[in-house]
């Protein structure tokens, strides 16, 4: 499999504390990678410093480069508007916007960006609802506001809305800590047909859930990527002292 | 028991402090309804349809109405609005979506100064910088005055609106690749826009029944004007010209357009929060 982003010597910082120590990780294209560690660790941070969502704390900044098909995302005359219609983000509390209906929610990062026709909005809604899981749930009342919704079918429209501005990679922060085991493993299965077209960069606490659906693994500590590999190589037999102790609930 | 003891005290001490501060709200609430009242009583007897639709007029002369001031007040206060809303509300975006550092809190700053400045102040830098350069009273410099009175109430009020819609609907915004303006434009105005209505009502309220500054600016006017450079009748302004007038039947009047004064606001309070109340309603579904 090609390598979709490789993430070389980043670095980030909160003003003056740097929260992340030179990264390196390749993440291979139609695959999900976990990111796991004890909070604090730095795992959002990692996650939001691949879409450029990072520069957008008041004194926050980072360093090093994030390749993105052979592209740096950081390189000079990149946009960081447009290169985050590439690189989609879940959220860990599901934010639908509220003045917008589950339809409108859906196409929001479109419709914000150029016009849509009336057709167009029903057909892009109902393709992304269906891809995100939730078309079935919610057909009916496509108008009614989206902040309506349970919190589990919520996260589900973010995810459409997200999928439905094409990014080529997802990026889940903890996307299921805020929802039920049946709303976890909805969004879970979801993610795991999503593989197909996307790449998928999950942060999680949930270390079953990681060994669940993820290709591979990163354990993060301190703002350092301490072990990176095969999931099962992460779970059954680390190579470092501290993976295991995480793993095996020693500490965090 | 000692702690029963203990309970009993706590349970009659805060009984005591209920009773106490139902009995100063009591006090507040009657004063105001006395006023509203006594406003009421005095100023009914001189409402009727004549005072809606004629001119006033002359001194002995009976009848008439207050037609124009209530017009040339809409359109004193109409325009003031113009111009305050869209310069308030944008300042207040600068405020809270772009302002750091030394600029933003100079102009929070200055803002704070300017919802602290009397009236009458506000009157003269009109005067000062419209009356004197056009060589005559007018309706557009009582605009001037009441709109820089509007300004920071609008400033204020905007800018605690906007910081109430939550940042993570700007970064959902934003890690949908759309860019900051749009973001503002489509996500927090909307977000915010029952709020900045309901706070843009009340700012309009707190001015339309001022009278000092437009006692210099817009003067008055007995005869219907709708000119924006010539002098305008105004409620307020008439409602002072009259009750310090020796005649009755102006003493009456005066009683009815500050009766109609307070209608007015008491239309814009209640509108605002009818406004809100629905706009909340519909967004919990
Ligand atoms: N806005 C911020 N300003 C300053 N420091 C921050 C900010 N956000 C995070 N940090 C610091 O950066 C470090 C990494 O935080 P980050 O949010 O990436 O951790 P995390 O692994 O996602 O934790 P959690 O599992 O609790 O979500 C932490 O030490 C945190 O204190
Ligand atoms: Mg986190």
């Amino acid at each position: 499999m090609a390598d979709k982003i490789a993430v070389e010597g980043l670095n980030a910082w909160f003003g003056k504390t740097q929260a992340l120590h030179d990264i390196n990780m390749a993440v291979p294209e139609n695959s999900i990678t976990a990111i796991i560690g004890p909070s604090g660790c730095g795992k959002s941070t990692f996650i939001r410093c691949i879409n450029r969502m990072h520069e957008e704390i008041r004194g926050a900044y980072s360093g090093g480069r994030v390749v993105l098909d052979g592209e740096d995302v950081y390189g000079s005359g990149v946009d960081p508007v447009l290169i985050r219609r590439r690189l989609g983000m879940v959220f860990q509390k599901p934010n639908p916007f509220p003045t917008m209906s589950i339809k409108e929610n859906v196409v929001a990062g479109i419709i914000l960006n150029r016009r849509l026709g009336r057709h167009e909005i029903d057909e892009t809604a109902e393709t992304y609802l269906k891809r995100a899981a939730l078309w079935d749930e919610v057909k009916d009342q496509l108008n009614k506001p989206g902040i309506s919704l349970s919190g589990g079918q919520q996260q589900r429209l973010c995810i459409a809305r997200a999928l439905a501005v094409e990014p080529e990679v997802l990026l889940a922060d903890e996307p299921a800590s805020a929802l039920d085991p049946i709303s976890t493993a909805k969004i879970e299965d979801l993610f795991t047909d999503l593989k197909e077209r996307y790449t998928i960069v999950v942060v999680t606490h949930n270390m079953q859930q990681a060994a669940r659906i993820s290709d591979r693994t990163a354990f993060f500590l301190s703002g350092r990527l301490i072990e990176y590999g095969t999931t099962d190589k992460i779970f059954t037999n680390p190579s470092d002292k501290r993976t295991e102790d995480y793993i095996t609930g020693r500490f965090g | 028991m000692k702690t029963d003891f203990r309970y009993i005290r706590r349970k009659v001490f805060g009984t005591m402090m209920l009773g106490l501060s139902l009995l100063a709200a009591l006090a507040a609430v009657s004063m105001l309804f006395w006023i509203l009242g006594y406003t009421f009583v005095k100023g009914i007897s001189a409402v009727n349809l004549d005072f809606f639709t004629k001119l006033p007029t002359p001194v002995g002369v009976p009848g008439g109405g207050l037609a124009n001031s209530i017009v040339g007040s809409i359109i004193v206060v109409g325009m003031a609005a113009m111009m305050a809303i869209p310069v308030g509300i944008a300042t207040a975006i600068y405020l809270s979506e772009y302002g750091r550092g030394a600029f933003a809190s100079t102009v929070r700053f200055v803002s704070d100064v300017l919802a602290g400045v009397p009236a009458i102040v506000a009157g003269i830098v009109a005067y000062a910088l419209v009356v004197t350069r056009m060589h005559r009273f007018s309706a557009f410099s009582g605009s001037v005055s009441l709109a820089l009175l509007m300004l920071p109430i609008i400033i204020r009020s905007s800018e605690e609106i906007f910081r109430t819609v939550p940042d993570t609907l700007r970064e959902a915004s934003f890690a949908l690749g759309v860019p900051k303006w749009k973001t503002i434009l489509s996500i927090v105005l909307k977000t915010a826009s029952g709020g900045l209505v309901t706070g843009t009502i009340l700012a309009i309220a707190r001015v339309g029944g001022e009278a000092a500054p437009l006692l210099f600016t817009s003067f008055s006017n007995s005869f219907w004007n709708f000119n924006p450079g010539q002098p305008i009748a105004t409620l307020p302004v008439d409602l002072f010209n009259y009750s310090i007038s020796p005649y009755r039947d102006w003493q009456q009047k005066a009683w009815a357009a500050a009766l109609v004064l307070v209608g007015m606001v008491l239309v814009l309070n209640i509108s605002a929060r009818l406004y809100l109340a629905r706009k909340g309603f519909k967004r919990n579904g």
